[in-house]
């Protein structure tokens, strides 16, 4: 592969380019869908090529090809200077990276069962048994089942003497029963909404046990038709972690992006409400139980690697400390501008993407003391919300707006009777400060979503959240009209 | 001095080349077993310029072509996709999916490929294919760019935004016959600008015809309604009488194609789609028209069928949803064309809406406001419940309160929790133009409207 990724950096070199990046990305693919008993689809994809960045003049140019020959890479990279040669014409802030030591080495995903080497009638069979079961329980209208598993190959060169290769692995899997009658559809899932994912083999597969779980699945999607809608109101809320793990992602994640805190991704996702004068000023965003990383190195984490789509090597950033904002999700570009080093968090979707800055593993920390059960056995009155079905933000990511697929009334410290279609909503640091208790280690469990979307074109990231679960006061739920 | 160029093919020589790559790859499933193949090979040159705080901070360029292959062994059915095309990778292909296909369960109610369309020889579409677009350099992108940036310069805010071209070609062959090719070409240039008052305002178009594109022009729109929007103030939450400009309406008509005109989702009874039922307004009337010039053309769908003109709602009653091979063949009817990518659990969807126009001239929609809210578009959209069709989002760029039929002033950014059907049925004016869009669904061609309620059930900062 050097003699491709040398050909392209020299030739940037060669016609101008102060820096340079080459990845070389091979991906494969391997997703199986059934609905409601049948197989509906057995798909296998590979792609591979290659993405040319360059810095001329300080401004950016990018250019990309499947073709993986060295005439290409000519090609490529003298279309990538002559882009950056045209974004040079409307420039005002020409682009200072950070310095940084040139990044060598590999890095694999650990995997205990290689989940390309498992027999496909073998994950077949696990995904019809989950789908079947949820199937036989009376009343579901129509169940969906899925894995999925992604291998990326991915060679990364700069013209600073960078060099790495690295070996990423995640699979995911899930059972969604749907039950339907009249106007009302409910659905429940499982492990949570859109399925459980991991930076693993097929060993966290069977860890899901989706079988033993589908029938209670099933049965809660039907129980939904006939329960009650969550009235409107100010109540206490426990947020299970299937449901907190988006909530981080979306109020404190995305926030934390210097380049929506820098406005560049204005026209599309938005920009955020965390600007840098509070970062300087400590910034109070949650309660003093709030303390949330973004660590490339956690185990099982999606947003876990060797190093970041820069050279930048794995780390874990402070974002949130005891409540206080501490500092962001950055980049070689970025980060400079508020006097800091990349914290190692541009990600591509692919050989055709330039990188981003993206979400690793962001993720609120246990707190000592009480685990999630008893959280909810020291709440008198309020509701645990699990499992999301919708989400919405606005584009500085301060007002949000959830739907979850359940919600459990809890009285005198015991989870009873369920809600249908409940709905919070709320400003963000107002939610956060009102947290008032974080479950301990005990229930803290690595969750994620391959399905992250940002960039112009779009790009679907692959992040990971740890998350135990917590309690927020005062917060509004049942929003709408029934 | 370095070619730059991807290609050098003619529209024509590249949809004729994607198809005899299509069928070479069929010839070879077939000999290697397959019972029935269908092979999809998109080859797409693309180009997307970004600009930010009045720069541009990010270009890119793209050169690459994907194989699906479709393999069938009686009723086993596997798929593969591949972006390698030379020999040894094509060879790969196939073989696996000759493998990989015996390992996969029956589906029972597999009713075959579809065939090929009795319509007779495929037409060009008219408009579809632009040489402005796919021969647009990134010179040309950046001086579009910087005609934008001049005008946010002159209103002294800042512009953000993008400006994108595509050329590709699309090739599906199949063992029943299907044998077409089709090259379009695709450009959108949107922008965002953001006022040191704290306003923003919004401006947008599509076209296959980049040079058609007034870059100025939408640089204006968009600053003025950045000025405009300066110091808004807070709007309690309620109900009020809104009128939708074209880029909030397209988000109530792929909301409605992609939860209820599908006929997958009628199939699983998650739409609130029934032939005859009123829905809307007598004022809303929406087709899905591949073959309108005035939106982004297809001639047929990732199947190879031939797209038909499908309508959805003729004036506010529910017609007809939109089919694929799969559904027809449940239905007993014939696939619409409007099939995605195999596999596809999804089902089919309308991409390529269009709205009928209404007699009301757009500027006087808001007369008839007597105290209401005029809304440029809608940000970060979800189903709250999708058979009511309750979406909830946030305005966005550009939010003002109208009373006495007259802007009165910019309100900041409120949460709505409505359901589309309810809004679609409280339409009480279309305007008389109309905008070529692009939505998450694909293309649009939709007016603004005047809708009597629309509930609002939060607000923000700004």
């Amino acid at each position: 592969m050097r003699d491709l990724t040398d050909r392209a950096l020299n030739m940037a070199q060669t016609l101008g380019a102060s820096y340079a990046d080459v990845r070389v990305v091979r991906r494969r693919e391997e997703s199986i869908s059934v609905k409601t008993g049948k197989v509906e689809g057995v798909a296998l994809g590979e792609t591979e090529g290659f993405g040319v960045r360059v810095l001329v003049g300080g401004a950016w140019g990018f250019a990309s090809s499947h073709r993986l020959e060295l005439d290409e890479a000519d090609r490529v990279a003298a279309l990538a200077v002559r882009i950056a040669k045209a974004s040079a014409t409307a420039l005002r802030r020409p682009v200072v990276l950070d310095d940084r030591p040139p990044a060598n080495g590999t890095y694999e995903t650990p995997v205990e069962e290689d989940p390309f080497r498992i027999a496909l009638e073998t994950k077949i069979t696990d995904l019809l048994e989950a789908d079947k079961r949820a199937t036989s329980v009376k009343g579901v209208t129509f169940t969906e089942s899925m894995y999925a598993a992604q291998r990326e190959w991915k060679t990364f060169a700069a013209t600073d003497g960078s060099y790495t290769e690295q070996t990423i692995t995640h699979v995911g899997s899930a059972v969604e029963a749907n039950a339907i009658e009249g106007d009302e559809h409910q659905r429940r899932s499982y492990p949570d909404a859109g399925g459980g994912y991991r930076a693993a083999g097929y060993e966290f597969i069977r860890s899901l046990d989706l079988a033993n779980h589908a029938e209670a699945y099933g049965e809660e999607a039907v129980a939904l038709l006939t329960a009650p809608q969550l009235p409107s109101g100010r109540r206490t809320v426990v947020l299970d972690p299937s449901q907190l793990y988006l909530q981080i992602h979306e109020s404190c994640g995305h926030p934390t992006e210097l380049d929506r805190v820098f406005l560049t991704e204005a026209s599309y996702a938005g920009t955020s409400f965390l600007t840098t004068d509070k970062l300087d000023s400590g910034f109070r965003y949650g309660s003093d139980l709030i303390t949330i990383v973004a660590d490339a190195t956690a185990p099982y984490g999606m947003g876990t690697f060797g190093w970041d789509d820069e050279g930048v090597a794995a780390q874990s950033v402070p974002l949130i400390q005891n409540g206080i904002l501490v500092g962001y999700l950055s980049s070689r570009e970025t980060a400079p501008r508020i006097g800091r080093q990349s914290g190692g968090a541009m990600r591509a979707d692919g050989w055709n993407r330039i990188p981003l800055i993206r979400m690793t593993n962001v993720s609120l920390m246990p707190v000592p003391g009480k685990s999630l059960d008893d959280i909810v056995a020291d709440t008198d009155d309020g509701l645990y919300l699990a499992s999301n079905r919708s989400w919405s933000i606005d584009d500085r990511r301060l007002n949000f707006q959830f739907a979850t697929e359940v919600a459990y009334e809890i009285k005198g410290g015991k989870k009873g009777k369920l809600y249908k279609n409940p709905t919070y909503t709320g400003i963000t640091y107002e939610f956060w400060r009102s947290c008032d208790a974080v479950g301990d280690a005990s229930s803290w469990v690595m969750l994620g979503t391959p399905n992250c979307g940002k960039g112009e074109p779009g790009q679907t990231g692959h992040v990971g959240h740890g998350v135990s679960g917590a309690r927020f006061q005062d917060v509004q739920v049942g929003v709408g009209k029934w | 001095m370095t070619d730059v160029t991807a290609t050098h093919l003619s529209p024509d020589e590249a949809a004729a080349e994607a198809l005899a790559l299509a069928e070479d790859i069929l010839g070879r499933a077939q000999r290697v077993g397959a019972t029935e193949a269908e092979v999809l090979v998109t080859t797409d040159d693309s180009a997307l310029t970004r600009f930010a705080n009045s720069e541009i901070h990010q270009n890119v360029a793209e050169s690459s072509r994907t194989v699906n292959l479709r393999f069938v062994a009686g009723k086993r059915i596997a798929v593969m996709s591949s972006g390698r095309t030379d020999v040894e990778g094509i060879r790969s292909l196939v073989n696996r999916a000759s493998a990989v296909v015996r390992t996969c369960e029956e589906l029972e109610d597999w009713a075959g490929l579809p065939k090929p369309s009795t319509a007779g020889s495929l037409v060009q579409m008219v408009g579809a294919w632009s040489d402005a677009t796919a021969g647009a350099s990134p010179e040309l992108r950046a001086e579009a760019v910087r005609a934008v940036i001049a005008a946010a310069d002159e209103a002294g805010v800042n512009a953000f935004g993008s400006f994108a071209t595509s050329a590709e070609a699309i090739a599906v062959a199949n063992s029943a016959g299907i044998r077409e090719s089709q090259s379009r070409t695709t450009a959108q240039l949107i922008t965002v600008h953001m006022s040191p008052g704290g306003g923003n305002g919004y401006a947008e178009s599509a076209s296959t015809d980049a040079s058609t594109i007034d870059a100025a022009a939408l640089g204006r729109e968009a600053a003025a309604k950045a000025r405009a929007s300066d110091n808004a103030v807070s709007l309690p939450p309620g109900d009020y009488p809104v009128v939708l400009e074209e880029y909030a309406v397209i988000d109530i008509t792929d909301y409605l194609g992609y939860l209820g005109f599908s006929a997958l989702a009628v199939q699983e009874d998650r739409s609130f789609f029934e032939p005859g039922r009123k829905v809307g307004s007598d004022l809303v009337s929406l087709v899905d028209d591949g073959g309108d010039a005035a939106g982004l053309p297809m001639a047929f769908d990732y199947e190879g069928v031939r797209k038909q003109r499908v309508p959805l709602l003729d004036a506010g009653v529910c017609r007809e949803v939109v089919h694929d091979s799969q559904t027809a063949a449940r239905a007993g009817t014939t696939s619409t064309g409007h099939g995605l990518p195999a596999p596809n659990p999804y089902g089919p969807f309308p991409l390529n809406s269009v709205m009928a126009a209404g007699t009301t001239p757009r500027d006087e929609l808001i007369a008839g406001l007597d105290r209401g809210l005029l809304v440029t578009r809608f940000h970060y959209t979800n189903t709250v419940h999708p058979k009511l069709a309750i979406i909830t989002g946030m305005t966005r760029d550009g939010t003002f309160l109208v009373e006495g039929g007259k802007i009165v002033g910019p309100v900041r950014n409120l949460r709505f929790t409505q359901s589309y059907l309810d809004a679609i049925a409280g339409v009480s004016a279309v305007a008389s133009t109309r905008k070529t869009l692009r939505g998450f669904l694909g293309s649009a061609v939709v007016p603004a409207v005047r809708i009597d309620a629309w509930t609002f059930t939060g607000a923000t900062e700004h």
